[in-house]
C-alpha cells in the first residue's frame, strides 16, 4: 500500500483537494483511504464518506495533534493494509506550525492557498519546508500575479518540492496531482521509520496542563522574549 | 552540494546575487555574519536557531544551491521562447474522432465557444498537461512541431498557460506600484522599476477611468482591476499562453487590451459567449460533447458585421449612461 501525508494550515483545502484527486484515481480503478488528524472536532469524515471514500478520525484533544498522530500512525496503517486500500492518505491539521507530520521515504504533501498572503510560506515550518510535493489552492480567486509570487516564495522556502495548482472545487489539477500519488513509494511498516523534523516536546509546564499565570509555575524548557 | 558557494563570505554572494540574501531571510535566517565564508557560517549555526527555523544543518546548503539553480533557470528561460504549441485531435464523451491538428501562434487570439461541460476546460488542461495521448480525450500537445520534455509537466515556473477570469480579484494589501514591483522582483527582471511604469501606464491606457501608482489594488474598480491584469500578464507573465475567461464589458477598451497581448507575443485563447469578443478572434474552436466539433476562421464577412456589432454595442452603452443619468429613454437611439 501506498502513503501518502498531507498537511497544510486549517482550511487551505486539504479534504477538498484529497476528495478531487480520490475520485481521479477511484475512476482509474485505485482505492483510497483516508484518516483525519484533528484536535477538536472534524466533519471531514462525513466528507469524505459522502463521496464514497472510507475515512477515520482521531482527536487529539490537548495534545498537539501531530504529536498524536506519530503515536497513532502504525495502527492507521494496519487499517489501511486490512482495508485492502491501494493508497492511505492521512490528513494533518497543520495547527501547530512548528509540527509536521513528514516521514522520511514516504511522500509527503503540503497544501496552502493563495489567500493565505504571500507571507504565509515563510511561517509555515517543516511542514511546508520538508514536503516533495506542494498544493497550491485557491488560484480561482486571485491574480496570476499573485500566484506567480506565491510560488516563488514557496521556492524560495523550499527548492526541491514538485509545486502544483489544484482547484479545489473543480478539481482542475487533481488528474495531474493523483499521478504524482500514484508513483508514491509502497510502505509496508513504519517501525523505525523517521520523522523528516523532530517535533518538540511537551516541555513546558503550560503543556502539561497548568493554567496559572507567573514565573512560579513555569517549569521546563520556559523561552522568554526581548522586548528591548 | 555546491562547494563554490560554500567558499564564499556572504559579503562577496549577496553582492555577486542579491537573490540569495532573500533566501536567508525567507528562512528565518538573517543577520548573518558577511564576513565569513558560507560554509563557515552555516556550521556555526546554533541549534536552536536551526530548529527553530526548521531546517537542518545538512540540508541547508543543498537547499540553497538547488534555490541559486532554480533562480539561473528562470533568468535563462526568459529568453527561451514558445513558436508555437499545436494541438492533435483526440476523441469526443462517445470516442467520435476529432481529426484536426490545430496551430497556436504566439500573437494570435483564438476564441474556444460551446456549451458549459462541453470539453472547454479539458482542451485546456490538456494543454496544460502536455498531452501525450495520455489524457482522457487521446490529445496529444507538441511545442515547437516537437513531442516537449515531459519534466516540463511538474515544473511550475514553466507553467504554458497563465489564467484570467472575471472571478479573479487582486488580494494583497500593497499599492499598484508596489504590487507590480513585487511581481516583477520574483521573476528576476533587471530593471523593476521601469517595467512597472510602463505596465501601470498601459493599464491606464486601457482602463475607462485613470488610476495612480498609489492607489491600493484592492482599491481598484472592476475594469481598473481587469486592465492592470491584463497589462501584467502581458509584459511579467512566465507563461506564453495565456487564457482569458470573458472580458466584462465595462470600464475597459476589451479590443485594445486583446492587441497589447498580443504585441507581446501571447498565444491568446478566450473563452467567450459574447459574439463581439468572439469576432475578434482570428479563428474560433466550436465544442460539443466533449470534443472540438469544428473550427473556424473569422471571415471577411463574419469582421463586416463585427463592426456593425460594436457600433450597436456602442449605442447600448450610451442608453446604459443615459438611464444613470436619469435621462428618459426616447427618441432616436
Ligand atoms: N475558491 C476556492 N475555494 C476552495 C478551493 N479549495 C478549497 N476551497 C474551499 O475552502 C474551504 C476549506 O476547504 P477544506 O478542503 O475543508 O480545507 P481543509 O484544509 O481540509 O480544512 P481543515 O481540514 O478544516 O483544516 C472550503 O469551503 C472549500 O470549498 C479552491 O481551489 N478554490
Ligand atoms: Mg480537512
Ligand atoms: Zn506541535
Ligand atoms: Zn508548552
Amino acid at each position: 500500500m501506498r502513503l501518502i501525508t498531507v498537511a497544510g494550515p486549517p482550511s487551505s483545502g486539504k479534504t477538498a483537494v484529497i476528495c478531487k484527486t480520490a475520485e481521479t484515481l477511484q475512476a482509474d480503478g485505485v482505492s483510497v483511504g483516508v484518516v483525519k488528524f484533528d484536535c477538536l472536532s472534524s466533519g471531514d469524515q462525513a466528507l469524505y464518506e459522502r463521496r464514497g471514500i472510507p475515512a477515520r478520525t482521531g482527536l487529539s484533544g490537548n495534545l498537539c495533534p501531530d504529536h498524536f498522530y506519530v503515536s497513532n500512525i502504525e495502527d492507521c496503517l494496519d487499517w489501511g493494509e486490512q482495508s485492502s486500500f491501494d493508497l492511505l492518505v492521512v490528513e494533518s491539521a497543520g495547527l501547530c506550525n512548528r509540527c509536521a507530520p513528514h516521514i522520511k521515504d514516504v511522500c509527503a504533501v503540503c497544501v496552502i492557498d493563495n489567500l493565505s498572503g504571500v507571507d504565509t510560506p515563510r511561517k509555515i515550518g517543516p511542514m511546508l519546508k520538508m514536503a516533495d510535493i506542494v498544493v497550491v489552492t485557491k488560484g480561482d480567486i486571485v491574480s496570476q500575479a499573485e500566484r506567480e509570487v506565491f510560488v516563488h516564495r514557496i521556492r524560495q522556502v523550499n527548492s526541491s518540492a514538485v509545486i502544483i495548482h489544484v482547484n479545489g472545487l473543480t478539481g482542475q489539477g487533481g488528474h495531474e496531482l493523483g499521478r504524482l500519488l500514484r508513483d508514491a513509494a509502497a510502505v509496508d511498516s513504519l517501525q523505525g521509520k523517521l520523522l523528516r523534523f523532530s517535533m518538540p516536546a511537551a516541555l513546558c509546564s503550560y503543556c502539561l496542563g497548568q493554567r496559572r499565570i507567573g514565573a512560579d509555575f513555569q517549569m521546563g524548557n520556559v523561552k522568554k522574549m526581548e522586548l528591548g | 552540494m555546491d562547494n563554490s558557494y560554500a567558499d564564499m563570505t556572504l559579503e562577496r554572494l549577496f553582492c555577486e546575487q542579491p537573490h540569495a540574501r532573500e533566501f536567508f531571510s525567507a528562512l528565518g535566517l538573517s543577520a548573518l555574519p558577511e564576513g565569513q565564508t558560507l560554509g563557515t557560517t552555516v556550521a556555526a549555526l546554533n541549534e536552536e536557531l536551526l530548529l527553530d527555523v526548521g531546517i537542518e544543518r545538512q540540508d541547508l546548503l543543498r537547499q540553497f544551491s538547488d534555490y541559486m539553480a532554480g533562480v539561473e533557470r528562470l533568468r535563462k528561460q526568459q529568453q527561451a521562447l514558445v513558436s508555437s504549441v499545436t494541438v492533435l485531435g483526440g476523441h469526443d464523451k462517445s470516442g467520435n474522432p476529432e481529426n484536426f491538428r490545430l496551430e497556436l501562434r504566439p500573437g494570435e487570439v483564438t476564441c474556444i465557444v460551446g456549451p458549459t461541460g462541453s470539453g472547454k476546460s479539458r482542451f485546456l488542461a490538456d494543454i496544460e498537461w502536455l498531452a501525450q495521448g495520455d489524457s482522457p480525450t487521446g490529445r496529444t500537445v507538441l511545442i515547437n512541431g516537437a513531442a516537449p520534455d515531459l519534466a516540463r509537466r511538474y515544473a511550475v515556473e514553466q507553467k504554458l498557460v497563465a489564467q484570467l477570469s472575471q472571478n479573479m480579484n487582486f488580494v494583497m494589501d500593497l499599492s499598484a506600484e508596489e504590487f507590480i514591483r513585487l511581481h516583477a522582483e520574483s521573476r528576476m527582471i533587471a530593471d523593476p522599476a521601469a517595467i512597472t511604469a510602463t505596465i501601470l501606464e498601459l493599464a491606464n491606457s486601457l482602463a475607462g477611468e485613470q488610476f495612480t501608482p498609489l492607489t491600493p489594488v484592492t482599491a481598484l474598480s472592476g475594469g481598473q482591476s481587469r486592465a492592470l491584469m491584463i497589462a501584467d500578464v502581458a509584459c511579467l507573465s512566465s507563461s506564453p499562453i495565456v487564457l482569458i475567461d470573458e472580458i466584462e464589458n465595462a470600464g475597459i477598451d476589451r479590443k485594445r487590451a486583446l492587441s497589447l497581448l498580443a504585441d507581446q507575443y501571447k498565444i491568446v485563447l478566450m473563452a467567450t459567449h459574447d459574439p463581439i469578443l468572439a469576432l475578434m478572434g482570428q479563428q474560433r474552436l466550436i465544442f460539443k460533447n466533449g470534443g472540438v466539433s469544428s473550427i473556424r476562421s473569422t471571415s471577411p464577412a463574419e469582421r463586416a458585421n463585427l463592426t456593425l456589432f460594436e457600433a450597436m454595442d456602442a449605442r447600448l452603452t450610451a442608453v446604459r449612461h443615459a438611464l444613470r443619468n436619469g435621462e428618459e429613454i426616447a427618441g432616436g437611439w
